[in-house]
C-alpha cells in the first residue's frame, strides 16, 4: 500500500509539469505581443513594459518558462487584464461558489444513482430496469445546459416555485445541482448497473449462495462491494465531466463560480485569468483523481496487503 | 479438457454462421439500437437534402417576422431575427453531423495508430506515450477544448480541432489497452515465430481485434462530440453566427426563454434525438459485438 | 497412475433408504434458437456416507445436475421438472427458505475454480465462519475458531494466521482446501464436488484427493464426485454414473465398470486412457479414442444419441433410442447391445 502511494504521488509530478507546459505553450502561441496581450487593452504602456520585464519576454524561452514555473510555484498568478485585481484573489472568491455545487451535485448523483443502478441490476428487464436503463440513456444524452434552460422555465417561468439564477440560500442551490447532477447520475446508474451485473455473474457469488445465505445477504454483502470498487474510480473521472458541466450550469443559473469566470475571460480575452482558471481546473481534477486512486487501494485488499 | 459450471445457458455449439453475420443478427434483433440508428439516418437523409427542401435561407434576417410562435407557415417558429427555426435545425443538422465525423476521423486517425504502437511495442515507447497522455488527460474532456479554443481561437474548423484533440487520447488509451491484451495471445506469438513482420502482425492480427471498442466508441464519440460543439455553441465559442449550430442557437435563444421559449426549446430537442441516436447505437454496437452472458 | 480402484465398499442404505434420490430429473434452458435440454430424465441414487462418481465429457449436464439438487440454477431460464429427495424431501417443491436451509447446512458444494469462487475481498476465515454463523447460531467469536479448527483439518498450516489471508495471498491446492472446508464446516451430509481437481496441477491433485478421503472417513460424508478425469474416479468413487449428453447410458460399481464395461461409449473413455508400457508390451503406439464430437444440444441425433460415434452401431440404433435397462448386481445401461 505504501509502496502504492508514493507511486501515485510521484506520477503527479509529471502530470503537473504537463500542465505548466500547456500554459506555457498557450501563452506562446497566442498572436501578437504576449505582454501587450497579457496586460488587457486598458493597461497603459508602463504595465505593458512591466510586464515584459517581469515575464522576461525579451529572454530565450527556456528562461521564459523557467520564470514562470518559479511563478507558478509560488502561485503568482498575475493580474486580470480585466479587473487587474491578482488572479488568485479573483479565484480564492470564486472557488467555493464551485466547489460547493460541484460536491452538492456528486452527492446527489451518488445518492440516486447507485441505488438505482442496483435495483436495475438485481432485476434486469423488469419495468424497473427499463425504466432505469431508459432514463440513465436520456440522462447522458441530455445537454446539461438545455436541461438547466429548461428547467428554468418550468420552475422559475412557469411555477414560480424556485429561483432563477444568482446565489444565496438553500433554494438557489437546487435547480443548478439538479442540472449539474443528471450527467453524471445517468452515468453513475449505468457504471453501477453494468458492474453490479457482471459481479453477480462471477462464480463467487454462486458460491455464497450454495452456502445458504440469504439472496439479500448475497447481494449487498458479496457482490455489491466487490461491484462499488470499480465505481469509485468511475466517481473521479465524473468529477471531471462535472468540473467541465459546471461550466455550463454556472452560464445557465448566473452562479458566481470559476466557471463563469472562465467563460467570461475567454470572451473578454483576460490571458492571465484564463491560465489560472485553466490551472486551477486542472489541480482540482488531480486532487480529486488521487484521493480516489487512492481510497481504491485502501478499499480493495489485492492492493491494500502487497 | 475442463467444463465451466453451467450457471445459466449453455451455449450451443454452432458452426458454419461467419462471425460477422451473427452480428449483425443480434444487432438486428435490438430494437433501442435501431431505433437509435433510424434516428441518424434519419439526420443524415435530412443533412444531405437540406438545400433541397426550400426551408427558406437560415442565415437571412427577417426582423418583421421575429419571435414568432410556430405556426402553419413556420412549423417551428421563428428567432430572434425572424429566421425559421425548422431551416435553421435542419442546416444545423449538416453542421453537427460534420462535426462529429471530423472530431472522430482526427481521433481514429491519430489514436489508432498510436495506440496500436504504444501497445504492441511496450517498453521506452509506451511509457513516453502514456505519460503524454496522462498529461493531455489531466484535464476533463469538455475543459480541454474549452482551453484550446481559448487558443486557436472560434469558429467551426477550430472547433472540430480542439474536440477532436481530446477525443484522441481516448482512443488512444482504448486500442493500447486492447493491443496489450491481443499481444498476449498465442496466435500472435504463432506469428512471429512463422517470421511475420512487425507491421503485418500489426496489421492484419492485432488491429481486427481491436475493431470492436474502436466501432463502439466511436459511435458513442460521435455523441460526445455533438454535445460538446452545443456546449462551446452555447458559450458562443464554438461555431459562429451567422451558421446554424444548435448549441448557439440555444446561447442566443436563451435572453427570450421567458417570452418565447420555443426558441431554446427545440434546437435543444435536435441535440438530444441526436446524441440519444448515437448513444443507443453505441450500447446496442456494444450489445452485439462484445455479448456477455447475460443473466 | 494406479488404475486398480480401491475397494471403498458398498455404501450403507440408511434405515429409510437412500440419502439421495433423483428421480426423472429434467433441466432445459430456453435460449434464442430454441430450447435445450440439458439433462434429460436422469435417475440417481446416493446412499448415506457413499462417493458416487458422475462421469462424462463437457457439456453433458453433469454440472447441471449437481446444481439442481441445490437449486442453484437461475429459474428463469431454466426449468426443472422432476423428483429430487433428500432424506424423503423433494427438494424441488421446498420454498426458497427452506431449500436455502439446507444449503451449506445438510448438502454442500464445491466448484472448479477455487480462485473465482472465493470472495476476492473478504477473508478465508469470514468467508467459512459464514455458514457456520448462519446455520448453527453461533457467535462470531465462535465461528471463527471453527473456521481455524477446519483449516487445520485441511492441513493448511498456520491455520490461525491463514484464517485472516486473503485469497489472492494463497496458492491454488490451499484455496481449494479452503473451499473444502468451507464446505464442510457445518458437517452435511452431502458434499457436490464439481471439478475439484480439474483446475490443479497433478501433484496437487493428489493432496486435495487424500485430504477429501480422510475427511469423508471423519464426517462419515456422502459425496457425488462431478469429473471427467477417470482415475480420480479409480481414487475415490465406490459407484460410477457415466452421463452422455444429458442421459444416463451407464451404471455400476467402480470395480465393475474398470474391469466391464458394457457401454462402447464408456469402453470407449476408458480405452483413451494411455497406458505406460503398452508401446512395450504390444508395440501399439497411437493413441485410441472415440471418434467423432460431441452433438450439440440443438441437433441431438434420433434414436441413440451416441451412434453416430458408436463402433459396433447396429440398424436399429438410429432410429430407436434404448431404454436404460437394468442387469444383474445393480448394475445399468443404455444400449441395444444389451437391452
Amino acid at each position: 500500500m505504501l509502496q502504492y502511494t508514493v507511486k501515485r504521488l510521484l506520477s503527479i509530478i509529471p502530470v503537473l509539469l504537463g500542465i505548466s507546459v500547456l500554459l506555457f505553450i498557450m501563452l506562446q502561441a497566442l498572436p501578437g505581443d504576449p505582454a501587450q496581450v497579457l496586460a488587457g487593452e486598458m493597461a497603459s504602456q508602463e504595465d505593458v513594459e512591466r510586464i515584459r520585464v517581469q515575464l522576461g519576454l525579451d529572454q530565450p524561452v527556456y528562461v521564459q518558462y523557467g520564470k514562470f514555473l518559479w511563478r507558478l510555484i509560488h502561485l503568482d498568478l498575475g493580474r486580470s487584464a480585466r479587473t487587474q485585481n491578482p488572479v488568485t484573489q479573483e479565484i480564492w472568491a470564486r472557488l467555493p461558489n464551485t466547489v460547493s455545487l460541484s460536491l452538492a451535485a456528486i452527492f446527489i448523483a451518488c445518492l440516486l444513482g447507485i441505488p438505482a443502478g442496483i435495483i436495475s441490476a438485481v432485476r434486469p428487464y423488469t419495468w424497473l430496469d427499463y425504466l432505469v436503463t431508459s432514463g440513465a440513456l436520456f440522462g447522458i444524452s441530455m445537454p446539461v445546459f438545455w436541461l438547466g434552460l429548461m428547467l428554468v422555465v418550468l420552475f422559475a417561468v412557469i411555477l414560480h416555485w424556485l429561483p432563477a439564477g444568482g446565489t444565496g440560500g438553500i433554494e438557489f442551490y437546487i435547480l443548478p445541482s439538479l442540472t449539474l447532477a443528471s450527467f453524471v447520475m445517468a452515468f453513475i446508474a449505468r457504471m453501477t448497473r453494468a458492474s453490479m451485473m457482471e459481479s453477480l455473474n462471477q462464480d463467487f457469488v454462486t458460491t455464497a449462495r450454495s452456502k445458504g445465505l440469504k439472496e439479500k445477504v448475497v447481494i449487498i454483502r458479496h457482490a455489491l462491494k466487490n461491484a462499488l470498487i470499480p465505481i469509485i474510480t468511475v466517481i473521479g473521472l465524473q468529477f471531471g465531466m462535472l468540473l467541465g458541466g459546471s461550466v455550463l450550469t454556472e452560464t445557465v443559473f448566473a452562479w458566481p463560480g470559476i466557471g463563469r469566470l472562465i467563460v467570461d475571460s475567454i470572451h473578454a480575452r483576460d490571458y492571465p485569468m484564463i491560465q489560472g482558471t485553466i490551472l486551477i481546473f486542472g489541480l482540482l481534477y488531480i486532487l480529486v483523481n488521487l484521493t480516489v486512486d487512492l481510497l481504491y487501494a485502501f478499499v480493495d485488499p489485492r492492493i491494500r496487503y502487497d | 479438457m475442463t467444463e465451466a459450471p453451467a450457471q445459466a445457458c449453455p451455449a450451443p455449439v454452432r458452426s458454419g454462421d461467419g462471425l460477422w453475420k451473427r452480428r449483425w443478427a443480434r444487432l438486428r434483433r435490438n430494437k433501442a439500437a435501431l431505433f437509435g440508428g433510424a434516428i441518424i439516418l434519419l439526420y443524415l437523409v435530412i443533412a444531405l437534402l437540406a438545400p433541397f427542401l426550400h426551408l427558406g435561407d437560415p442565415a437571412k434576417p427577417n426582423l418583421i417576422k421575429a419571435l414568432e410562435r410556430p405556426s402553419v407557415e413556420y412549423l417551428l417558429g421563428t428567432d430572434e431575427l425572424g429566421r425559421s427555426i425548422l431551416s435553421r435545425i435542419v442546416h444545423g443538422s449538416r453542421i453537427s453531423l460534420l462535426i462529429a465525423l471530423g472530431v472522430v476521423s482526427l481521433g481514429l486517425v491519430v489514436g489508432v495508430p498510436v495506440g496500436l504502437i504504444s501497445g504492441y511495442y511496450g517498453g521506452k515507447i509506451d511509457f513516453v506515450i502514456q505519460r503524454l497522455t496522462d498529461m493531455v488527460l489531466a484535464f476533463p474532456g469538455f475543459l480541454l477544448a474549452l482551453a484550446l479554443v481559448a487558443i486557436i481561437g472560434v469558429g467551426l474548423e477550430n472547433t472540430v480541432i480542439s474536440i477532436g484533440i481530446s477525443m484522441i487520447p481516448i482512443y488512444i488509451r482504448l486500442v493500447r489497452a486492447q493491443s496489450l491484451a491481443v499481444r498476449e495471445q498465442v496466435y500472435v506469438e504463432a506469428a512471429r515465430a512463422v517470421g511475420t513482420r512487425d507491421p503485418k502482425i500489426l496489421l492484419r492480427h492485432i488491429l481486427p481485434n481491436v475493431m470492436v471498442p474502436i466501432i463502439v466508441q466511436t459511435s458513442l464519440g460521435m455523441g460526445m462530440a455533438i454535445l460538446f460543439a452545443a456546449g462551446l455553441g452555447f458559450l458562443g465559442i464554438g461555431v459562429q453566427p451567422p451558421q446554424a449550430e444548435w448549441g448557439a442557437m440555444l446561447g442566443s435563444g436563451r435572453s427570450y426563454l421567458f417570452n418565447a421559449p420555443h426558441v431554446a426549446t427545440f434546437p435543444g430537442i435536435a441535440i438530444f434525438l441526436a446524441v440519444l441516436g448515437f448513444n443507443l447505437l453505441g450500447d446496442g454496437l456494444r450489445d452485439a459485438l462484445d455479448p456477455r452472458v447475460k443473466v | 497412475m494406479n488404475q486398480e480402484p480401491q475397494d471403498l465398499g458398498p455404501g450403507l442404505p440408511g434405515a429409510e433408504g437412500p440419502l439421495l434420490d433423483i428421480e426423472g430429473l429434467k433441466v432445459s434452458f430456453r435460449v434464442y434458437e430454441g430450447r435445450v435440454t440439458a439433462v434429460d430424465g436422469v435417475d440417481l441414487k446416493v446412499n448415506h456416507g457413499e462417493t458416487l462418481g458422475l462421469v462424462g465429457e463437457s457439456g453433458c449436464g453433469k454440472s447441471v445436475t449437481a446444481m439442481s439438487i441445490l437449486r442453484l440454477l437461475a429459474s428463469p431460464p431454466a426449468t426443472i421438472q422432476g423428483r429430487v429427495r433428500f432424506e424423503g424431501m423433494d427438494l424441488l417443491k421446498l420454498s426458497a427458505d427452506q431449500i436455502r436451509r439446507i444449503r451449506g447446512n445438510s448438502i454442500s458444494m464445491i466448484f472448479q475454480e477455487p480462485m473465482t469462487s472465493l470472495n476476492p475481498i473478504m477473508t478465508i476465515g469470514r468467508q467459512i465462519s459464514e455458514a457456520v454463523m448462519l446455520h448453527q447460531g453461533a457467535s462470531r467469536d465462535e465461528a471463527w475458531e471453527r473456521a481455524v479448527e477446519m483449516l487445520r483439518l485441511v492441513q493448511i498450516p498456520s491455520p490461525r494466521q491463514r484464517a485472516r489471508d486473503y485469497p489472492h495471498h494463497m496458492s491454488g491446492g490451499m484455496r481449494q482446501r479452503a473451499m473444502i472446508a468451507m464446505a464442510l464446516s457445518c458437517r452435511p451430509q452431502l458434499l457436490l464436488a464439481d471439478e475439484p481437481t480439474t483446475a490443479l496441477d497433478v501433484t496437487i491433485q493428489a493432496q486435495i484427493m487424500d485430504v477429501m478421503l480422510r475427511l469423508k472417513e471423519e464426517f462419515q460424508t456422502a459425496i457425488i464426485l462431478i469429473t471427467h478425469d477417470l482415475g480420480l474416479i479409480a481414487e475415490m468413487a465406490a459407484r460410477v454414473v457415466v452421463m452422455y449428453a444429458g442421459q444416463v447410458v451407464e451404471e455400476a460399481d467402480v470395480r465393475t465398470l474398470f474391469k466391464e464395461p458394457l457401454h462402447p461409449y464408456t469402453k470407449g473413455l476408458l480405452g483413451s486412457i494411455p497406458v505406460l508400457g503398452r508401446k512395450f508390451e504390444t508395440g501399439r503406439t497411437d493413441l485410441q479414442e472415440v471418434k467423432g464430437v460431441v452433438p450439440s444440444l440443438l441437433e441431438l441425433p434420433l434414436g441413440c444419441r451416441f451412434n453416430p460415434r458408436c463402433d459396433r452401431v447396429m440398424a436399429r440404433c438410429p432410429s430407436d433410442p434404448p431404454p436404460l435397462v437394468e442387469k444383474e448386481g445393480g448394475r445399468k445401461v443404455r444400449c441395444w447391445l444389451w437391452a
